[in-house]
């Protein structure tokens, strides 16, 4: 990983509009990706973690749209693309996206050969025998076993680890830079799961690419990620290296998700979990968010939006907890101990 | 743990006839105590929810016996003990979303089982049945004249399971129950099933995929692979001496929330042809106290050995 910044998105706003009303999807997310590192977005399902990163590609759904902040790529400002002939020219080429599943991500009525050709044709603009020769090949690559009689086989003859695998070599059939993966290994079991990220890392090593992930399992982004952000309706709420998040986070929001696992529970005692629903993103929010479910707020936590503070130079969090006029807060446990191992183990080497 | 609630003997279960004929269940046999939480645990085909449905009659079963309380309940029974079954054994489903009925009220979606099998005396009964169930996830009473779409996920599984508890079971099925939950709120309904255990002295057949949380509220756990279960074994006992290469195999493949921990690890992969089965013949074999494992004679001492 080098801090050579790919892309950059700077307050970010995403807006839906549902039968004459709208939803705030997105708020002032912000977020530097660095070229070649693997980033997991980590959040519950409404918290905007997919609908932020689709904003990248030009996919949002037809009622919703980029309503402020940019998205620089290379230069330009992606988020002032209008039509489909300008987004053509990124994705799929440029930024790549594998779906959550493959059950339902390929076409049914079309061998998976030639929709994996369609994409190497588009991108590369291979034809006929060379993009048949490409696409087995990359068949080959994902690791699909006797390459050149699948390529002739229909969706529903392949296992869904297979599947998943089809649909990751036709992502990066076209060597993106930005591989964003949205819940990649949710639809398998657990043993494909692990067969999946690893053939995710291999080729983003191979092709040098940078990986986006999205996901709600903690364990997935303790496998692959370099970095992790944290998002809790609409907005990245805690972003730091991998090893920051897991061992020394400082969200309240990201200590329950933490704490609220089963593997950190003590067997015949109930797990800590978080109460109540996200908020309603029609409304105004005010405050911090979090505040409601949080178990220990403070006052200010329900009149003002914290800001970010910065913990390391690559960790930050948007709690109040941080501020120095705030009350003294202790970690939970699991962090203490976590970090204590840690810390030893560093000190070991 | 003593007394036997569900004996399974040679269960088998299969679907279609002559040349597609398919057995998802191949010859499975294990007990389920009174008051424990018994967990199935396996990849998706592997027959561990075609069992939990044998045991409530929604599948019907091929060869073998399953016994409740030593009655036999599978095949054709006395209507009585037909009632009873219903009555005594309940079932949470996996998916919250597509598992109410949306055009019912959550009054009427918690009393079905009471108002088919006339468990009431009379409306006041009722109501009050309901209001105790939905009271007892942790949902207000209010809530009965609501339809589930109102609901978060959460809360429709508590609409799930109260519809199971107003039956007064003793024995639940709770099948991938919070598989479809978001993160935040699978500790919650984790918590309400464990609590009504304790409370209630409640018998869980819990169908899972996802290990971490097997771990967390199984006392016994059972590894089925294609339609046969390969090891069995109290649950901090197969976690930490796994014998059978699957076994193995999963334990190795689940994602643990710490980085150092995760990245170290070794992913095995399990290749079923590594058994030679052709003249040594397999058997379902107790290795030591309690744990179970299949495999044949030459694999069963190697077994021995590791322990």
């Amino acid at each position: 990983m080098n801090n050579k910044i790919i892309l950059s998105a700077k307050d970010v706003e995403i807006a839906f509009n549902l039968r004459g009303r709208t939803l705030k999807a997105i708020r002032k997310c912000s977020l530097d990706l660095y070229q070649g590192e693997t980033l997991a977005i980590v959040g519950e399902s409404g918290s905007g973690k997919s609908v932020f990163t689709k904003s990248f590609l030009g996919m949002l759904d037809a009622n919703g749209k980029i309503t402020g902040g940019t998205i620089e790529y290379h230069g330009t400002d992606i988020s002032k693309y209008k039509t489909e002939k300008q987004w053509m020219t990124i994705r799929g080429k440029k930024i790549s996206m594998v779906m959550q599943d493959p059950m339902t991500s390929l076409n049914p009525l079309m061998t998976v050969g030639k929709q994996l050709q369609e994409a190497i044709t588009r991108n590369q603009g291979l034809h006929g025998r060379a993009a048949k020769a490409e696409a087995i090949a990359m068949l080959e690559k994902v690791g699909i076993p006797d390459a050149k009689n699948r390529y002739h086989q229909y969706p529903h003859e392949f296992s869904g680890g297979m599947r998943q695998r089809v649909v990751i070599a036709i992502a990066v059939a076209c060597h993106p830079e930005i591989l964003i993966c949205d819940e990649p290994t949710t639809a398998l079991d657990v043993t494909i799961q692990a067969q999946i990220l690893k053939l995710i890392r291999d080729l983003q090593q191979e092709y040098n690419m940078t990986v986006i992930y999205i996901t709600h399992d903690l364990g997935v982004v303790a496998n692959v990620a370099d970095r992790v952000a944290v998002m809790y309706a609409g907005q990245i709420v805690e972003y730091g290296m991998v090893e920051e998040i897991f061992y020394d986070a400082w969200h309240p929001y990201t200590w329950a998700l933490m704490s609220s696992l089963p593997q950190y529970g003590i067997k015949g005692e109930d797990l800590p979990s978080i109460e109540g629903t996200p908020p309603n993103l029609f409304y105004q929010i005010q405050g911090d968010a979090f505040a409601p479910r949080n178990q220990r707020p403070l006052e200010i936590d329900f009149v003002e939006e914290p800001p970010y503070f910065e913990i390391s130079p690559t960790h930050q969090a948007k709690t109040w907890y941080l501020d120095p006029r705030a009350p003294k807060i202790q970690q939970p446990e699991i962090f203490r101990k976590l970090k204590e191992e840690y810390l030893e183990e560093m000190h070991h080497g | 743990m003593a007394e036997k609630l569900i004996e399974i003997k040679n269960l088998q279960v299969s679907f279609g006839r002559g040349r597609k004929k398919f057995i998802a269940v191949d010859r499975v046999s294990f007990d389920i105590y009174k008051g424990e939480t018994f967990a199935l645990v396996g990849e998706s085909g592997s027959g561990k929810t075609t069992i939990g449905r044998a045991i409530l009659r929604i599948n019907p079963t091929t060869a073998g016996e399953i016994l409740y309380k030593g009655k036999k309940i599978n095949g054709r029974i006395s209507k009585e003990l037909d009632k009873e079954i219903i009555k005594n054994c309940q079932m949470v489903f996996q998916d919250p979303m597509a598992s109410l009925n949306e055009r019912a009220k959550v009054d009427y979606i918690v009393s079905e089982g009471l108002i088919n099998h006339k468990l009431y005396k009379d409306e006041q009964d009722r109501k009050n049945k309901v209001d105790q169930a939905l009271r007892d996830v942790g949902l207000l009473p209010e809530f009965a004249t609501r339809f589930p779409h109102e609901f978060s996920g959460g809360q429709r599984q508590r609409i799930g399971i109260a519809r199971a508890l107003v039956m007064e079971p003793e024995f639940i099925v709770a099948d991938e129950p919070i598989s479809a939950l978001d993160v935040s709120i699978r500790a919650q309904v984790l918590n309400l099933l464990n609590k009504l255990k304790r409370e209630r002295g409640l018998t869980y057949l819990f169908v899972a995929h996802d290990l971490s949380v097997v771990r967390f509220v199984s006392d016994r756990v059972a590894v089925i692979y294609k339609g046969r279960i390969v090891e069995l074994a109290e649950t901090e006992e197969l976690f930490n001496h796994p014998l059978h290469p699957y076994t193995k195999a999963l334990l190795a493949a689940v994602p643990i929330p710490d980085p150092r921990k995760e990245r170290n690890k070794e992913l095995l992969i399990y290749d079923p042809a590594i058994h030679d089965y052709s003249v040594d013949k397999p058997v379902w074999e107790e290795i030591s106290a309690g744990h179970y494992v299949y495999g044949n004679r030459k694999e069963l001492e190697q077994y021995r050995k590791e322990i």
